[in-house]
């Protein structure tokens, strides 16, 4: 299994929207290489000719009835939002200026 | 009238509706062990004493008017709730700082079943981070202390649960079950803790850690109370769709006719010996013999694939959470860091997101990052779910042999605080004997088989069984826990120290 690097580990970060300090990478660079050595071990029964299974319950298409149900107010949906403008969610600026 | 939080859920069910004590008498008594000892304890994160007294007080109306005929079995019990199912209007955090201060606008189905049941809800209970660990070390807002040994881990994910129960502040608790987050604090509690079918107990309004890994169930002192409760909670939801909506299997039937004449029992080969702490073994082999002096026949089953699961699952868990934990970016709800009109959307989220989880929710989520990178999909992710392929076969052919697989619920009994908190791989371990039934969606239970001779400790035994059979959980349960109660003369927590 490949060694993971701190560029690597750094652009999983970036991946995960984790904003992590130089210090906190390097650690987790080191611990992730242990687990995943160890995880690694899967690929030893895990042959071709297996199907993989991704839950454990056959299901397929579960549907309800297509009837109005009680759903949340406004007010209600807006209540843990850590900024409100105009009965909408106030997020920080989501393209660059120059744009 | 004996000490009120001593009694059972179904003999304190009686009280209420007999009329010997109002559920605000008893709710009250509960307030205050909670007030005695949770100072020591902390297994709770929040206790909502004034919702806890309205919801006994509408108990009492109801039977002053109505008579105890209107009364549903569980009305007027207490439970302490874990901190992961959502609860209107009450700090619902996951353990987590990125939730802190959020107040949930719905109750989860689990939560609004219990509420429609009488059962009054004393508060939310503490829990590693999105339940991830086998301690409560990892809760944002430090560990519970186990109530045998206050030095020592009450296991987790679900520690607060189990040690409420434990501790006596709440003869019922709801916990999780991802990868034993109910069985291993049961086990090093001395409690009984059930894993139901997965989609048997709906997950709507339980915030996901893994999805296809995830279900609620019961904690108690004994199992009549866990089948009592779990009667309540479980059963179809149209709001989860993968609840399953077939009968719910007679679980307090079972819990009232423990009987193991005749059934087949499998000792699973490679969950003992090695890693098994001597007295963990010594409780679970003196606890197989007495299954076999009951009229049980006990022969040994091999699941080849066990010894994989462990790996399969830290591959698959963190691979969901590292999707399900996505929604946590301080947009729509919850904490929201650095957002000072300059930054992008992106830097306000990773500031959030840093700030807001713990080492090992970041842990997981880069874990699962990887795992499920281009590249590395087919040989971690992959493969992972191919092993859960051949657990899932492995009990199969189990099932074919026996009724019912028994095994150690943890490989120890409870270990200090801090002593694993540093090496996430020997916190992984402790859930070794009870992911298989995660992976496969089975249900087990872990109940207390004794103390361990090198340190007077818990030790629980692990029951499975096939899907949508929770009843013969409850069915050997009963038999063994009456059989030893005969043998011991008095309950196990009846050892425990006083706090």
């Amino acid at each position: 299994m490949p060694a993971i690097s701190p560029e690597q580990v750094a652009h999983l970060a970036a991946l995960a929207r984790l904003d992590l300090s130089e210090d906190h990478l390097g650690r987790l660079a080191a611990e992730l290489e242990i687990i995943i050595a160890s995880v690694a071990t899967v690929s030893q029964v895990a042959t071709e000719d297996i199907a993989p299974t991704s839950h454990p319950l056959p299901l397929t298409n579960v549907f309800r009835l297509d009837v109005v149900g009680g759903s949340l107010t406004v007010e209600q949906a807006l209540m843990a939002a850590p900024a409100v403008e105009s009965d909408r969610f106030r997020v920080p600026r989501i393209l660059d200026e120059e744009s | 009238m004996t000490d009120l939080t001593r009694m059972t859920a179904a003999r304190l069910a009686d009280v209420v509706a007999g009329g010997q004590a109002s559920a605000v008498e008893v709710t009250q008594a509960h307030l205050d062990r909670i007030t005695a000892v949770d100072h020591d304890v902390h297994a709770f994160l929040h206790v909502d004493t004034d919702g806890a007294l309205a919801a006994a007080a509408a108990v009492d109306t109801a039977r002053a008017r109505d008579g105890r005929s209107g009364l549903g079995p569980l009305a007027g019990v207490p439970l302490a709730l874990k901190d992961v199912l959502a609860m209107e209007g009450v700090p619902t955090t996951c353990g987590s700082r990125i939730l802190e201060g959020w107040l949930p606008a719905y109750d989860a189905t689990v939560t609004r079943r219990l509420k429609d049941a009488g059962v009054v809800i004393l508060g939310k209970t503490n829990m590693d981070e999105f339940a991830m660990g086998s301690s409560t070390e990892h809760s944002a807002f430090g560990p519970t202390h186990n109530p045998w040994d206050l030095s020592r881990i009450p296991g987790g994910s679900g520690g607060g649960s189990a040690a409420a129960v434990a501790a006596f502040e709440a003869p019922l608790a709801i916990g999780t079950d991802t990868g034993g987050s109910i069985r291993q604090p049961a086990a090093v509690t001395g409690t009984v803790g059930i894993k139901p079918t997965y989609g048997g107990v709906s997950r709507y309004g339980l915030v996901a850690l893994a999805s296809s890994l995830d279900q609620a169930g019961p904690c108690a002192r004994n199992v009549l109370d866990a089948a009592l409760l779990h009667a309540v909670i479980a059963g179809h939801d149209p709001l989860d769709s993968t609840s399953i909506d077939r009968p719910v299997p007679a679980v307090v039937e079972a819990a009232r006719h423990g009987d193991v004449r005749g059934m087949r029992v499998g000792v699973v080969r490679e969950l003992t010996g090695d890693g098994y702490q001597p007295g963990v073994q010594q409780r679970f082999d003196e606890a197989v013999v007495l299954l076999q002096e009951l009229g049980a026949q006990v022969v040994e089953v091999s699941c080849p694939h066990f010894p994989y699961a462990l790996a399969a699952y830290y591959l698959i868990l963190p691979s969901e959470c590292s999707s399900n934990l996505a929604k946590f970016d301080g947009m729509r709800f919850g904490l929201r860091v650095g957002d000072d009109g300059t930054r992008s959307v992106e830097e306000v989220m990773g500031r959030t997101r840093a700030s807001g989880f713990g080492e090992e929710a970041i842990r997981r989520i880069m874990l699962g990052t990887y795992a499920l990178s281009a590249g590395y999909y087919d040989a971690f992710y992959g493969s992972a779910q191919k092993v859960r392929t051949l657990v899932t076969g492995d009990f199969a052919a189990a099932f074919e042999q026996v009724d019912v697989l028994v095994s150690p619920t943890a490989p120890t009994t409870a270990f200090k605080l801090g002593e694993k908190l540093d090496d996430p791989l020997a916190m992984y371990l402790n859930d070794v004997a009870t992911i298989p039934a995660n992976l496969a969606g089975t249900p087990g239970l872990s109940l207390p088989v004794g103390l361990a001779p090198e340190d007077g400790l818990p030790v629980g035994l692990q029951v499975m069984a096939p899907v949508l059979a929770d009843d013969r959980l409850y069915r050997v349960g009963a038999a063994l826990e009456a059989a030893l109660l005969d043998r011991w003369g008095a309950p196990i927590l009846d050892g425990a120290p006083t706090l």
